[in-house]
């Protein structure tokens, strides 16, 4: 009894070693695929990794089932000089050699190795403040490095969400001001679920010592930055960023997400997609999701992630809704989308015809008939000039701007323009009925819509005599009578 | 963490022969001391500063070669590795010869603040404080201190944006009031006590009281403005240690008036 008492304990044992192994696989296993971490700060890392980083609007290859890594982010800063719309230089201070900087994409638990370099022909010391860092000055007190230097840090990415990181040096101001900010996203465990199209567009203000459109190199502008009186507002760090060969674009039927941020420094950014409505929204680029948002709060300094399918073909208009920085100061771009018509969710045009309201004949306010007061006919080639710039600026300014410059890849220029001069009667017909469809305007091509305008025929005649007039074009008199020819001639 | 650049102060053996070479006295010119508020410090903390003469133009690239022609230990393949960094007179070809892109007759740079403090006392002349640098360098074409008049900032602000302009030959910016050249415009220059400022790095957080560097520079008024360019020369002198070289980073030297008699 004693005996096999003990036999039978010897045996037991002995399963026992032999089941260790395989107790230890599974448990093994489970650690894996199964552990639910107290903390993410807990999520241990396996093997190490070189991020990649990509300038906008491009983002990075998902996460997807990836386990935390220690992930290597070298990024190097560079100061120089780029284009901010036609004509008009700025020097620009990058991570990365774009504005916005080089996006990253980490996913929770991932141990980031961060290396910031500093170009030796830099002329400043520059350093990083990442949101999505927890630790003092989110990095920036350990990454202040001098011009020909390289400074490292690493840091655990804890929370999910999309967060803005920019230079923190003083003057702090100056420094995004010109361009230092990026977003680095930090995706949850498993990844963000899959979506056709993902794109970078952040939001920026910009302060030259010259007005919107003066041309040459223009220095950055200090006061008006403290006064927040921004010459350019622009997706991408320059106007047309993400316009005409530059827009984005997509597939009907694909979902499209994109990771807005604002630099700023100053303006908080209403976006807005114009005929789309986000069926998403990560609001503030947080947890929080909302859905069916016509239009998204992007704080300076913050983000949103937000998605929408898109239905039917065309050309969505992204801008931010204080709508004079999207017409005036260049915070606006473009999703192209190709496809299938669906006339069901959108027609397009169907009838146009003469609306009459309380049935036929424009009623007038008393008093007004025979009392003489008649809008004045301009009598001279000044008054037509004088009468037409009136008519310009309520009418054609907001495209076609304040020096007939246009807005680059969106608006034709009227300035010195081949188009224009070429053809008197294409122009009126142009006001008359409208146009669509690609033209080529001092050699380059635009493609987009002008409604008609329900102008007077000696309304036509004055603007158009106006714009002959100025900025360089041929001189033309258009006379209303020219105007009549044309619209009779339809 | 506040990383503090302490000024370790070394007893270099120079070993410089008491004969003087390169840039002579003439070169120099006269400022007459006077007082001012400098950005850092308190309210009341007006610093005086004494007369001094201070070269007109920065050291160049061949009077740096002169130098290291006299004093090999100096040379780019000989220098003390504690004295300076691995970017020591970088791009120059070898230990004579300067840089293909070199003009001889642009600023010096990529040299340490040893080698600089050595190149002065050389002269039998020294690196300017930061004080007296300072001071020289609040005059414009016309007036001893041109900090108040915007467009003077402005100016300073777009140099420092002006992508490098190490290139540029010395003289070629203003002439100032006291009759010298070059102190905006061209490149970075060392100062005998860079690192008595301390910035942290972190530059939000040097505005807290206790660290009572930047009076007042969270309430950002109009008549912040003029500290700007200066805040940025803080902070680029917070970023070197005594040993860092950079592209855009050279020096001239000063002398006591007195030595003058």
């Amino acid at each position: 009894m004693k005996l096999n008492q003990r036999l039978s304990k010897l045996k037991f044992l002995a399963l026992l070693i032999a089941l260790t192994p395989l107790l230890t696989l599974f448990s093994c296993i489970d650690t894996n695929e199964k552990k639910d971490y107290q903390s993410t700060a807990d999520i241990p890392v396996s093997r190490e990794m070189v991020a990649e980083l990509t300038a906008p609007p491009h983002v990075p290859t998902p996460v997807g089932r990836r386990k935390a890594k220690k992930l290597i982010v070298n990024m190097e800063i560079l100061e120089e000089v780029g284009e901010m719309t036609d004509g008009v230089k700025y020097t620009y201070w990058t991570f990365g050699g774009s504005v916005p900087g080089s996006f990253i994409r980490t996913r929770v638990g991932d141990e980031v190795e961060f290396h910031l370099k500093n170009h030796p022909d830099n002329k400043l010391p520059h350093n990083i403040d990442l949101h999505a860092v927890t630790g003092p000055g989110g990095g920036a007190t350990s990454s202040f490095v001098a011009p020909g230097k390289e400074a490292q840090f690493s840091f655990k990415v804890l929370n999910p969400g999309l967060y803005v990181y920019h230079c923190a040096t003083a003057p702090v101001g100056m420094h995004i001001a010109n361009g230092m900010y990026g977003l680095i996203l930090v995706e949850p465990e498993g990844g963000l679920p899959k979506v056709d199209k993902e794109y970078y567009i952040m939001q920026g203000d910009f302060y030259t010592k010259g007005e919107n459109g003066e041309r040459g190199l223009q220095p950055f502008d200090m006061k008006k930055a403290v006064d927040e009186d921004a010459d350019y507002v622009v997706f991408n760090g320059k106007v047309g960023a993400l316009t005409g060969d530059n827009a984005i674009t997509a597939k009907v039927g694909e979902t499209v997400r994109l990771y807005i941020g604002n630099g700023g420094p100053n303006l908080v950014s209403s976006f807005h997609v114009i005929g789309e409505i986000f069926d998403k929204v990560r609001v503030e680029g947080g947890d929080l999701i909302n859905t069916n948002v016509q239009t998204t709060l992007v704080p300076a300094g913050g983000a949103a992630i937000v998605e929408f399918r898109v239905d039917v073909p065309g050309t969505f208009i992204l801008v931010d809704h204080s709508i004079f920085r999207a017409f005036n100061k260049g915070a606006l771009g473009m999703l192209k989308v190709e496809g299938e018509e669906d006339l069901k969710i959108y027609s397009g045009m169907q009838e146009e015809g003469i609306y009459q309201p309380e049935g036929g004949g424009i009623q007038k306010m008393p008093g007004v008939e025979g009392s003489g007061i008649v809008e004045a006919s301009a009598k001279n080639l000044e008054e037509k000039i004088e009468f037409g710039k009136a008519t310009y600026m309520q009418t054609c300014f907001a495209c076609h701007q304040a020096e007939g410059q246009g807005i680059a890849n969106a608006f034709p220029p009227l300035a010195k323009s081949d188009y224009l001069n070429a053809n008197v009667n294409r122009a009126i017909d142009i006001i008359l009925n409208g146009k669509t469809g690609e033209i080529t305007v001092n050699g380059t091509i635009y493609n987009s819509v002008m409604t008609r305008q329900d102008l007077s025929d000696e309304e036509i005649a004055n603007v158009l005599t106006y714009v002959y007039n100025s900025w360089g074009n041929s001189k033309k008199d258009v006379t209303p009578a020219m105007v009549r020819s044309r619209r009779n001639a339809h | 963490m506040v990383s503090f650049f302490r000024l370790i102060l070394v007893f270099l053996v120079i070993g410089c022969s008491n004969t003087v070479f390169g840039q002579s006295e003439s070169e120099m010119v006269l400022v007459n001391g006077g007082d001012f508020i400098p950005l850092y410090g308190t309210d009341s903390a007006t610093v005086v500063v004494r007369d001094f003469k201070m070269d007109i133009y920065p050291v160049t690239n061949s009077d740096y070669l002169a130098f290291v022609k006299k004093y090999p230990k100096w040379r780019k393949s000989k220098i003390i590795r504690l004295f300076s960094d691995e970017s020591y007179l970088g791009r120059w070809e070898d230990d004579l010869t300067l840089g293909a892109d070199f003009l001889p007759n642009s600023p010096v740079t990529s040299v340490s603040w040893f080698a600089a403090k050595a190149y002065c006392e050389c002269q039998g002349k020294r690196l300017p404080t930061v004080d007296e640098w300072e001071f020289a360098a609040m005059a414009d074409e016309n007036i001893p201190d041109a900090r108040i008049l915007k467009g003077y900032n402005q100016k300073i602000l777009t140099w420092y944006e002006a992508p490098r302009t190490f290139k540029n030959t010395i003289g070629s910016t203003f002439k100032n009031y006291w009759g010298i050249h070059d102190l905006h415009g061209l490149v970075w220059e060392w100062t005998l006590d860079f690192n008595s400022v301390l910035i942290s790095g972190e530059s939000r957080k040097d505005v807290d009281k206790d660290s009572n560097l930047f009076c007042g520079s969270a309430a950002v008024g109009a008549s912040d403005l003029m500290n700007y360019a200066a805040f940025m020369r803080y902070a680029f002198r917070g970023s070197i240690k005594a040993n860092y070289t950079g592209r855009n980073l050279g020096f001239r030297c000063v002398k006591d008036v007195e030595d003058f008699h």
